[in-house]
């Protein structure tokens, strides 16, 4: 057969054998994106079709719904008129994967969790993924249906994202960010700077247990504690049946980096009161206890991801400690400690011993790199 | 928890504490030095000073690992890890001691590759995995760390490796002791020994404060209800006019001390001449170096020091908190200058430094924390 004749056959009349391999091209476009590759390249960054392929094929199959399937530039949503909160983090956590949960989980609720202790409701979520070369497909996926379950258990959505693929050797593995926005159903004004003498100050469960899991877990120590794991939670829930039951309630914050104390000290010093804490009225489970003691660290300085400290009126403690333990996520919540007027932007802490001690901010990070 | 409440016990801590004050003579002032930085720690952790009576005074000792190292063994430090293909491993308490040019963090931004490592023997394991870059581990501490140091030569020894090598600042705790003792502008009525520098020496060595300098001493351990039973022995001492070396810490120090971990120190090591202590100035026979036999695996003879004496800065008075001279807030610059997160002074960088314990748990008087314990209950 010549070139004109093979030519001139598919212009006008195609073969039946023609037609079939040309419908089988065409059901393979059609067909779902299907991502071969067992490990991102930098084609999976280069926005072509690979990048096309690893969003359709990982992540919409994963976080699909309205907002996000038209894959346009910006999701876009009606709002009701009112006020709102946005709050962006990012999660480079090493070991991506840890007892309890991986960095998926923890970049869903890390940032559902700013929003709901600034009294929001957390609404949507954006994603953005930085992937180093190499990065094993079938653990992206791990990650993102992590994150998916996630985002269902707290109510929220993914609705848009970003990919870029960085060299071998320029990131670890994979970077989260996520940027959450959230609405005020409620006009109360919280902030750590309208916490008074007298009020009272809570813990929604025992400290410590992400940041000595996650120090535990890169086997570094060589310590084991076998029942330990992440208390990584969405605590949109959990704020929800604080502020319904407790009108004074004056602050709330999750206890992350830098831990309980720390977020006492900034309580102290924007609202220029003291903070005493009782040593043993805070709930530490014996395996972080023990961790701590072995490693030179105060669990009270260790992050927890899914523990809320609340400042709340004074008279009104007993209500906000029955309404957090009611909730599943605050069965061990426990008053710790008072806010007083001297002296003024310190915290103290009475210890387990009787003896009395300033506590102040860390110099340092003790445990680097835990979210 | 088994094993740390024992020791914690807030009811025992208050018998104690009335026994201890009812052995006070009326008028009379007390002055213990507590060597170990360990002791400092746990002293202003726990808020242990409360319990004492006001006319006995803890006296923070030279005790500090990091804290005695002076400038320009960090300089000399740094310069080692500047040389071609070197990864040097050390503590974290190392990482951020000032040298004249910066710190650990500091070099490693411009340039270095400084590691923290939890033990010597991870050094071992990154040479291992690092064949081409040599791998010096900077080694410092009392008796108490000093056997770790010499069995991982002594394994590097047997396992033949050629990449891995000791930069050794280890300092032996009775010198600097003696230099405290023969101090004209100090009057301490007794030492709480140190503890873990003990499980490694025993007690027999401290044996001349007893005889020849006429104080009591008891070794202790490092829970909060320790220090206040071996304060309670040293008083009891005072009292029955007795001046004897006691071990408080008999659960884990021996008397004669550990023989295998001794034996390992003097198989790899020897004691220098004289060494540089910050704050104390040059105090002989006070530091170990590594023996000419194990000379492959010794830094100090691999690389070309600059040995240079820095001077300590002016303003800083650590050498007077070291001998317990100075009060950490009587120093000029303490808590201005000289901060945690600044630190001019040694005495400011490690968690175990007289001047980084005061500042993070004791910057208050306890007349204030008596009357605020008074208005907060829970």
């Amino acid at each position: 057969m010549s070139t004109s004749e093979r030519v001139s056959t598919r212009t006008d009349q195609p073969t039946d054998r023609e037609q079939q391999v040309l419908d089988r091209i065409d059901k393979a476009r059609r067909r779902k994106p299907k991502v071969r590759e067992e490990r991102v390249t930098l084609a999976h960054g280069s926005g072509g079709k690979a990048t096309q392929t690893l969003i359709e094929a990982v992540f919409l199959d994963a976080f699909r719904n309205p907002l996000l399937e038209p894959l346009e530039d910006s999701a876009s949503f009606p709002v009701d008129a009112g006020r709102m909160a946005l709050t962006t983090d990012s999660f480079v956590v090493s070991p991506l994967f840890f007892p309890g949960g991986d960095i998926g989980e923890l970049a869903v609720n890390g940032t559902v969790n700013d929003l709901a202790v600034a009294g929001a409701r957390p609404l949507h979520l954006t994603a953005g993924f930085i992937l180093e070369e190499g990065f094993p497909i079938e653990d992206l996926r791990r990650i993102v249906t992590s994150m998916t379950a996630a985002a269902e258990t707290a109510g929220v959505q993914v609705v848009t994202g970003d990919t870029k693929v960085v060299q071998r050797g320029k990131a670890d593995g994979c970077y989260i960010n996520t940027t959450g926005i959230g609405v005020y159903e409620h006009a109360r004004e919280l902030g750590v700077a309208t916490a008074r003498p007298g009020d009272a100050v809570l813990v929604s469960g025992p400290v410590g247990e992400h940041g000595i899991t996650i120090m535990l877990e890169r086997g570094e120590l060589d310590i084991e504690a076998d029942d330990l794991t992440s208390d990584t939670a969405p605590l949109n829930g959990l704020v929800t049946a604080l502020l319904d039951a407790v009108p004074g309630v004056r602050a709330m914050r999750d206890a992350t980096r830098g831990g309980v104390a720390t977020i006492l000290n900034e309580a102290a010093r924007a609202a220029n009161v003291s903070v005493t804490v009782h040593e043993d009225a805070v709930p530490v489970r014996t395996e972080v206890r023990g961790a701590s003691e072995l490693l030179g660290i105060d669990p009270l300085y260790v992050a927890c991801e899914g523990r809320l400290v609340a400042i709340v009126d004074g008279e009104q403690a007993d209500d906000a400690l029955t309404a957090l333990r009611a909730h599943p996520l605050g069965t061990e919540a426990a008053i710790i400690g008072r806010i007083g007027d001297d002296p003024p932007g310190m915290v103290l802490l009475n210890t387990a011993f009787g003896g009395t001690r300033i506590m102040d901010l860390l110099v340092g990070d003790p445990l680097p790199r835990i979210c | 928890m088994r094993f740390v409440d024992e020791f914690r016990d807030a009811e025992k801590a208050r018998a104690l504490s009335a026994k201890i004050t009812s052995l006070c003579e009326p008028g009379r002032e007390y002055k213990f030095m507590e060597v170990c930085g360990g002791h400092t720690h746990t002293i202003y952790k726990h808020g242990l000073e409360d319990y004492l009576p006001e006319n006995i005074q803890l006296v923070h000792g030279p005790g500090c690992p990091v804290c005695v190292i002076p400038m320009g063994r960090v300089d000399d430090a740094i310069h080692i890890a500047r040389q071609p293909d070197v990864l040097m491993t050390s503590f974290g308490d190392m990482m951020r001691v000032p040298g004249s040019g910066g710190n650990f963090f500091d070099s490693n931004a411009e340039d270095t590759n400084i590691r923290m490592v939890y033990s010597p023997l991870d050094s071992l394991k990154i040479a291992r995995q690092n064949q081409d870059t040599h791998v010096v581990f900077t080694a410092i501490g009392f008796e108490t760390t000093t056997p770790s140091t010499a069995m991982t030569v002594l394994r590097a020894a047997h396992e033949g490796l050629d990449n891995f090598s000791v930069f050794c600042n280890h300092v032996t705790i009775i010198p600097a002791i003696k230099a405290i003792l023969d101090s004209p502008d100090l009057r301490l009525d007794g030492f709480i020994g140190p503890g873990h520098v003990s499980t490694v020496i025993g007690c027999r060595p401290y044996e001349f404060i007893a005889r020849d300098y006429d104080k009591p001493v008891v070794v202790a351990g490092f829970e909060p209800l320790d220090i206040l039973q071996s304060i309670y022995q040293l008083m009891l001492q005072l009292t029955e006019d007795r001046r004897e070396v006691e071990n408080q810490y008999a659960r884990v120090v021996p008397w004669q001390g550990n023989t295998v971990a001794l034996k390992a120190i003097h198989e790899v090591m020897e004691l220098r001449p004289y060494f540089e202590w910050r704050g104390l100035g040059f105090i002989s026979h006070s530091a170990m170096r590594v023996r000419e036999k194990y000379a492959e695996f010794d830094a100090e003879r691999i690389f070309d020091m600059p040995g240079v004496r820095v001077a300590d800065p002016k303003a800083c008075q650590c050498g007077e908190v070291l001998k317990g001279v100075l009060k950490p807030w009587e120093c000029k610059v303490f808590g201005t200058a000289c901060t945690p997160e600044t630190p001019i002074g040694t005495c400011m960088v490690s968690p175990e430094g007289a001047c980084a314990a005061y500042y993070n748990f004791g910057r208050f008087t306890r007349e204030r924390v008596k009357e605020a314990a008074h208005h907060e209950h829970v």
